[in-house]
This record gives C-alpha cells, structure tokens and sequence, in this order.
C-alpha cells in the first residue's frame, strides 16, 4: 500500500486552489445573505443586516445623484476627498521615510543623533495626540493629513534605516574604493538599493494609514469616506456602511495591488532577493 | 609606483591580537599572495591594506606615504561576494567609477562625457571577455562573470594597488583556471601591485612572484588570544625563505 504523503507535502493544482481561494468569500456572503433574509422576514423593517437591493439603492443614491442640498455626488466627492488626503500623508511619510531613514542608516552621527528619539516617537500612539493636532492645526484638512504622517512615518523611518544598514558593507567599501563621496554614495548606490524596500515599507504602512484617516475624519470633516461612514452611523443606515467598508478595501487592496506591480516592474533586480 | 611598506604592524581587537609584529617591504609591481589558515589574519590585514580597519600600533606606507585611513581610489578590492551592483546593468556597474570621478555632484555623467566614459567601459568590458552581455543585469551573469565584472570595475580607474579577497574562492575549478589566466594577464599589462588572499595553497603558488604566509608564532596555552599571527614565511616562486621556525597551525582550518 503506498503510503500517503505528509500534508507539508501535498499543494493544491491550480483550479482547487483558485476554488479553496474563493471558498471563504462565498461562505461569507452565503452567511450573511442568509442571516439577513431570516431578519427581514421576522422584521421588514430590520436595518441591521439589509438586503442586497438595499446596497445599491443607497449607493446608487449617493454615487449616480446629486445631493440636493450641496449639489454634489456624495459619493464620488467623499472619495476624492479621503484619496487626496491618504495619498498626500503617504507621499508625505515615504519622503520623511527616504530622507531620514537613509541618513540614519548611512551616517553614523545621524544615526547616534536620531536612532533614540525615533525609537521613542515610534511608541507615542498617534491617536492620542489626535486632539493636540486638531489644537495646533485646526479642524482643517491638515490636521488629517499631518495625522496620517506622524502615524506612519516614524515606522518607514526606522524601516528604511534598518534596510540600509543591511545593505552589504562589501557594497559601500567598493564604492567607496571606486572614489564615491558620501553623497555620491547616497545618490547612486544606497538611494537606488534601498527604493525598493522603501515600497515594501509603504504597502505595510497603508494599513495604518487607512486607520489614521479614518479615525480622523471621523472626529472632524464635512466630507469623506470616513466621515460618511461615521455621520450615518447615527441613522443605523447599515446600507450605507457596508458597501462604503467595501469600497474602501478595495481601494486599498488595488492600492496594494499596484504598488507590488510597480515595483516587480521598475526594480526588477530586487525580486530574486 | 605603488611600493608599501609595513612597519611594526599590530592589530588587535581588544585583548584579542590577531596581528604582531609584521615588518614587509613589498616591491611596485609585485604580486602577492596571503595564505593561512581560518582566522589567521590574513584577511585582517587585507582589510588594513585597504583602510577599512586602522592598525593597532605600527605604520602602513605606500611609495613613503602613510596609507589614508579610509578607503580611495588608489586601492581597488574585488570581494568573494557582494562584488558588484545589483540595480546597475554590466556597463554601468563598469562605468561607475569614472561617474563618480568626473561629475561630483550628481555622480551621473551626460552628453559627451558620458559617451566618452562609456567607450572606456566597453574597452574594459572587451578585457575581461564580457562585451557580450553589457546590457545585462549582474544578477543574470554566472559567478564566473560576476567576478570579471568586479574586477573590470575596479581596474577602471587605474588603481595603484588591487587587493583581492578570495575572489575565486566560489568558483568551480575550471572557471578559476580561467580566472587565474585573466588576472595574470590584466598583472602583466598594468603593473600594478597585487595582494591577493586565498585558501587555496596551489593557487597561491600559481599566481604570486611573492608568497606570505601568516601563523602564530608564539601562544600561550592560558590565553590563547593573547597572541597574534604574523608572517612565518616569505617565499619567492618556488624558494623557501623562512622567517621564524616551525609552528602549530593556529586554528583547524
């Protein structure tokens, strides 16, 4: 009798696993259609678990016509207005993440200067200065923004100086035997090898950032995907809140999505390592 | 001229000595291979040579002059591993020097310059046999090629001395004959001074007009680290020219 083989041994084929992959989707969505359909045949009126038409009613209410009273597609313009805010903290953060984290993990005075400090702002919860930054900022769309960046920068500095330190000291000898300055050195040997990483450490980092948004606008706005989620909150409009839970993981899974493809692109002498 | 010179040469790291007592006077031109065992110094005092580790005690000169305390231009190093550029193609990693040299600020040549330097890449490519695959990512070359293209790299800006650590150490035997032709070769027309490490003896002997080999002399049972390795012999092609009697090896290698 042959003996059947360990289970670290045996792998899915390409269609079970595309069928083990959506599993879990559809047991969910079966899941919830079933629980909603039992709430609504108890109670009509039920709010907590909507049918399926009530997501596209409300979207399509918020997304294909204007509010009446601003004029505006609500939906659409709570999107615009949370992209820029996440894009402009992120872009913020990676800059921060690039500069100092390279001069960090380069330069030893940087490093003895910098590396305690970072290594105690990296502990502050953001969250809890969210008050001390609408204070500073106001209730503007800087407050958010800088929230966002005192989330994650902090983390994409220390990762990106890490990263440099590991960089092989075989590397940074030849260039400088190849008569690199520091600077030089910066531009063309640890700046280039250490984009990559930088992108690793953003697409870990959107998580976090997403949070940061969210919690922010849902304190203080007049309009995103946050605030939204937030405002109808008070009418238990369920049917509102998931699909816009939805929308914004898929925002953020293609964000991810594009950033690994990006990357696998531009810097393709970093996926074999 | 590239003529060093070793003075009284200590290194040690902490209590732990790893170097004593070395005195060398080694001429423009010469290659020189280090042996010993594992852990023997050898690589240590590759590592002084080329500024990356400051001696303990003594002095290092090159042509009269103490060597500079960090690495430059005048000392090129082929490592075993981690040789070249990842992110850069065969002809950049090549150009990269001469990039470096000529525009300070952004460490990027343009226009003619540019055409220029990459000419002299090319030429340097066709020395060490890899014009084929300028455009190639490093990654994508066998280990063999990677070693051509480090030392195509360092050679590029005329190096008064080349230091070689292990640079065949990873190769199959048949590219290291190969190898072994091109560095002879690349001596023989530039002159320079070559310092070259090795595990590997018949190598040794295969390349160097000069060969050293470190050991330590003296030990003390109760401390064995209280003392360093120092150069035991000094051979001449074939000619034995020994410094200090016998000893133990220091460590298994």
């Amino acid at each position: 009798m042959a003996t059947a083989r360990r289970f670290i041994n045996r792998r899915p084929q390409r269609g079970s696993g595309l069928l083990l992959a959506a599993a879990p989707f559809v047991a969910l969505i079966l899941l919830y259609l079933i629980g909603s359909d039992m709430r609504l045949s108890a109670n009509p009126g039920d709010k907590l678990l909507p049918a399926p038409s009530s997501f596209v009613e409300a979207i399509s209410a918020l997304a294909l016509q204007a509010d009446p009273r601003s004029g505006n597609y609500l939906f659409w313009t709570d999107t615009a207005a949370s992209l820029l805010r996440l894009g402009l903290g992120v872009a913020i953060a990676a800059l921060l993440g690039l500069v100092f984290g390279l001069a960090i993990g380069l330069f030893p005075y940087a490093g003895a200067l910098l590396d305690p400090l970072m290594a105690v702002l990296s502990m502050i919860p953001p969250l809890a200065i969210l008050p001390i930054l609408f204070i500073l900022f106001g209730l503007g769309e800087l407050a958010k923004v800088v929230l966002i960046v005192i989330g994650i920068a902090p983390f994409l500095i220390r990762d990106v100086a890490f990263r440099a330190r590991e960089l092989p000291e075989e590397l940074l000898i030849k260039a400088q035997t190849l008569g690199a300055s520091s600077w030089q050195i910066l531009l063309r040997v640890a700046g280039p090898m250490i984009l990559p990483r930088l992108i690793g450490g953003i697409r870990l980092a959107l998580g976090p950032a997403w949070l940061f948004l969210i919690a922010g606008e849902a304190i203080a706005a007049t309009e995103g995907l946050g605030y939204r989620i937030f405002l109808v909150r008070r009418f238990l409009a369920m049917d509102v809140i998931l699909p816009y839970v939805a929308w914004i993981t898929l925002l953020a899974f293609l964000m991810d999505l594009a950033l690994a493809r990006w990357s696998r692109a531009r810097f393709a002498w970093a996926a074999g390592r | 001229m590239s003529q060093i010179t070793v003075e009284q040469l200590w290194k040690a790291y902490g209590d732990r000595s790893v170097l004593e007592r070395i005195n060398l006077e080694v001429a423009s031109g010469s290659f020189v291979t280090l042996v010993g065992a594992s852990g023997c110094g050898k690589t240590t005092f590759l590592r002084l040579l080329l500024g990356q580790e400051a001696p303990t005690r003594g002095r290092l000169l090159l042509d009269g002059a103490p060597l500079p305390a960090e690495p430059g231009p005048d000392r090129g190093i082929v490592f075993q591993r981690y040789s070249v550029y990842p992110h850069l193609s065969v002809l950049e990693n090549v150009v990269l020097g001469l990039e470096f040299r000529a525009a300070r600020w952004l460490g990027r040549l343009r226009g003619p310059a540019r055409r220029q330097a990459f000419e002299a890449g090319e030429a340097m490519l066709a020395q060490v046999g890899l014009e084929a695959v300028r455009d190639a990512a490093p990654t994508a070359l066998s280990g063999g090629m990677q070693q051509r293209l480090a030392i195509a790299q360092a050679l590029i800006l005329k190096p008064r001395i080349l230091l070689l650590d292990e640079p065949f150490g990873a190769l199959d035997p048949g590219i290291r004959a190969d190898m072994h032709g091109l560095i002879r070769k690349l001596w023989h027309e530039t002159r320079m001074t070559v310092f070259m490490v090795t595990h590997d003896i018949s190598e040794a002997f295969a390349l160097g007009s000069r060969i050293l080999t470190f050991d330590k002399v003296r030990r003390d049972p109760h401390a064995p680290e209280a003392y360093g390795a120092t150069v035991t012999y000094d051979l001449q092609g074939r000619h034995r020219l020994p410094l200090a009697e016998e000893a133990p090896p220091c460590a298994a290698a």
